[in-house]
């Protein structure tokens, strides 16, 4: 579904990324974990074209998308992004937020658009907050309509750049849980956090990254059990010994 | 409203006599200086100047100056909007282009570029700059003069202000749309400038206050705006003071009511729970 | 299109004498502007109603009315009535007096709103920790708080010095020759007025983008040493 083939990526002569590469097949969850600095926001952000690269390729369902003749906005409509301090667009309602892109990108009418929306909102746990606007939501409440409006697209893939980092404690698990019923249903996930207890609970595989390199890229359990790299094991211990 | 007017203006003067509220005045022809009392009866003379009294002499200069205010601010407003965009777009041509406009209509004096559109592009233009100078009437000629310099003029402003506004939103907005898979346009008209536009309402209404005091500036090409007005009034009828204080009520009251449309405005458009809006 | 340029070479010695007539105004202007400025900004920042009323009087009355306003107001009023009061009967040519005390007046209520902005922008915490290690008031103000402000209101303050050398023109209204009325007279006289409003325009330009890019380099070098 996602290949990322040798990216690398340089701001003037700091390379923020060094010949990255992984797969991400349809249905996996992939969690990329590490410490700040490493690089997985710009990588997981090169996915969908929001940040450009130098060298190297990155396919998603068989398309480029550093290919001139790719459409970007139409791969971007086709793949979810979930941001660390949400984004919602704040002129707008909620239901609005999530109607939107649906009706202005994907030219859906709006009755469907509505009904969608309704649906993902239940889905989220906020049916009743239809009428509010972001600023009168709590950030793990915004957080879960980020997730909706990211779903409404019927996306193939869904990448989530730091989602729980900028929640107070006690939101954090109401976002996780939508998360791991997300990954529950099938969808291919990309996801960059610091929650080991959500990579441990649904992920098929960990990516550690460190001064923009992939420095491990395993299996779920022989990440956790059995890292090969130092780098690897010093991180793991340092994160779980909380 | 007149007979109040009439009445107040009345007792003011027979209480500013009787108290003796003098002041030196000295004449600006070669007279020796007189000793006179706030008249404000003077309001109500006829001016020299026109068909009018005073007071409304005045007042239809602050028209004047009003009229230019709003022709300016609506080609200010589009092409400012315009170029601030252009600042933010990425790359590097586009920006670059924004970027020299703004430094080139903030660094060359408002009045020098007034004189300019004035007396060098109409003698410069081909056919358009003849038929400028010599079908349209004077009064025209210096009010679409004035529009587009003080348009062109204050847009280099208005340009900085949206390009601080669309920058204080963050990359995080832009991403967010543009994940969605809106295209940039649909951005910013739909994510971008919907916001912007609002955080910006205070420094955009001091803006169209700083255009609307600019417009005397007109003054120097003939267009008989309010401080002119106030100046010859005041040469006209001797009445120094008394014209230059009505002078400076009208600016300051036009300043209140704009401030005033200013807040309305902002209630109007405020979102809840953010920026303090409606709840 | 043909332009005709020769006037100018022979002209730039009265034109010269119009710049340093600008280059006056804009100095005083700053100097008096700023130094007004500021006693306004303490006025409306001091706990006395009285001062700070006044302050906000001035303040709001110059910044909503003209300069051009304020220079005929100054032109046709004041000035003729003071001198009129120090040297009854005479005439004295008075323009310059006059273009240098409403500038100075005017830029005045200007530099105070950004004077008083910067002081307000220092945090309310080093007034605290002065006063904690039991400075009074005037202390904390002149050895913490308007230090640190300076450095922050000092590109401001240049931003609006080069506005005012742009506004220095308009002294064109009380008939003061100013560098760019002496380019408009030297153009009426010639013949090639447009070439004259041309070129005054692009010693504006240059001189005013030169100064605008140096207070930049100035402002990025302040805002590295602050952090």
């Amino acid at each position: 579904m996602i290949s990322i083939r040798n990216v690398s990526k340089w701001y003037g002569e700091f390379q923020a990324l060094k010949k990255c590469s992984t797969e991400v097949d349809k249905g996996e969850v992939v969690v990329i974990c590490g410490p700040s600095g490493s690089g997985k926001s710009t990588l997981i952000k090169c996915v969908n074209g929001l940040e450009s690269f130098q060298e190297g390729e990155i396919l998603v369902d068989g398309i480029s998308v550093t290919d001139r003749k790719t459409d970007l906005p139409k791969l971007r409509s086709r793949v979810g992004m979930v941001f660390q301090h949400f984004e919602l667009f704040p002129h707008l309602s909620i239901l609005d937020n999530i109607t939107l892109a649906q009706c202005r990108v994907l030219g859906r009418s709006k009755k469907k658009a509505v009904e969608k929306a309704v649906q993902l909102l239940q889905m989220v746990g906020l049916a009743e907050q239809q009428p509010k606007f972001p600023a009168q939501l709590s950030g793990g409440q915004q957080q879960r309509v980020a997730i909706a409006r990211a779903l409404a697209m019927d996306p193939i893939a869904m990448l989530f750049d730091e989602p729980t980092s900028a929640l107070d404690p006690e939101m954090i698990n109401e976002v996780l849980d939508v998360m791991v019923n997300l990954a529950q249903s099938g969808m291919t996930m990309l996801v960059v956090t610091h929650e080991m207890g959500f990579a441990k609970k649904v992920a098929d595989r960990v990516i550690f990254m460190d001064r923009g390199e992939v420095v491990e890229d395993q299996p779920k359990h022989t990440f956790f059990e059995n890292p090969e790299t130092e780098r690897a094991r010093q991180f793991l211990s340092k994160i779980l010994t909380h | 409203m007149g007979p109040l007017l009439h009445i107040s203006v009345g007792a003011f003067t027979v209480w500013s006599q009787a108290n003796h509220f003098s002041l030196l005045t000295s004449h600006f022809s070669s007279k020796t200086a007189l000793i006179a009392a706030f008249d404000f009866s003077v309001f109500l003379r006829p001016s020299p100047e026109s068909a009018l009294n005073n007071l409304s002499y005045l007042l239809v200069g602050l028209g004047w100056s009003l009229l230019l205010a709003l022709t300016s601010w609506v080609v200010a407003f589009v092409i400012g909007s315009a170029i601030g965009v252009m600042r933010t777009l990425p790359g590097r041509f586009l920006p670059s282009i924004g970027a020299c406009y703004v430094e080139l209509f903030r660094n060359i004096p408002l009045l020098v570029q007034l004189f300019i559109w004035f007396f060098v592009i109409p003698d410069m233009t081909p056919i358009l700059g003849d038929w400028f100078k010599r079908q349209v009437p004077p009064i025209w000629q210096e009010f679409i003069a004035g529009t587009a310099c003080l348009g062109l003029f204050t847009a280099a402003r208005i340009a900085e202000q949206v390009r601080a506004g669309i920058g204080s939103l963050g990359a995080g907005q832009i991403g967010a749309g543009l994940a969605l898979g809106l295209k940039r346009r649909q951005v910013y008209l739909l994510v971008l400038l919907p916001v912007a536009y609002r955080i910006l309402i205070p420094t955009l209404t001091s803006e169209f206050l700083n255009l609307i005091k600019n417009t005397a500036v007109a003054s120097t090409i003939g267009y008989v705006e309010l401080a002119q007005r106030s100046a010859s009034m005041a040469e006209t009828t001797s009445r120094v003071y008394e014209a230059f204080a009505a002078g400076t009520l009208l600016y300051a009251v036009l300043n209140l009511l704009v401030m005033a449309l200013a807040r309305g405005l902002e209630r109007f458009t405020s979102l809840p729970g953010f920026l303090g809006g409606r709840r | 299109m043909f332009f005709d340029w020769s006037a100018i070479p022979g002209a730039l010695p009265i034109l010269w004498q119009g710049m340093i007539v600008t280059l006056q105004i804009t100095l005083v202007g700053v100097l008096v502007g700023v130094l007004l400025g500021t006693l306004l900004a303490l006025f409306r920042l001091s706990p006395s109603r009285l001062l700070s009323w006044f302050s906000a009087t001035y303040v709001t009355i110059f910044r909503s009315i003209p300069l051009v306003m304020v220079l005929f107001w100054f032109h046709l009023v004041l000035i003729p009535l003071i001198v009129g009061l120090l040297f009854p009967g005479q005439r004295l040519e008075l323009r310059f007096i006059t273009a240098l005390t409403a500038f100075s007046l005017f830029e005045a209520s200007y530099y105070a709103e950004i004077i008083r902005a910067g002081i307000l922008s220092v945090t309310k915490g080093q007034l605290s920790a002065g006063l904690a290690l039991g400075m009074n008031r005037g202390q904390v103000m002149r050895l913490v708080i308007l230090p640190q402000a300076l450095r922050r209101m000092v590109p401001l303050l240049l931003t609006q010095a080069i506005i005012l050398f742009q506004d220095s023109t308009l002294v064109y209204v009380i008939n003061l020759d100013d560098f760019f009325r002496k380019a408009y007279n030297v153009g009426n006289t010639v013949g090639t007025l447009n070439e004259l409003i041309l070129f005054a325009g692009a010693v504006y330009l240059v001189i005013c983008t030169l100064a605008s890019g140096c207070v930049r380099q100035l402002h990025r070098k302040l805002t590295v040493l602050a952090r």
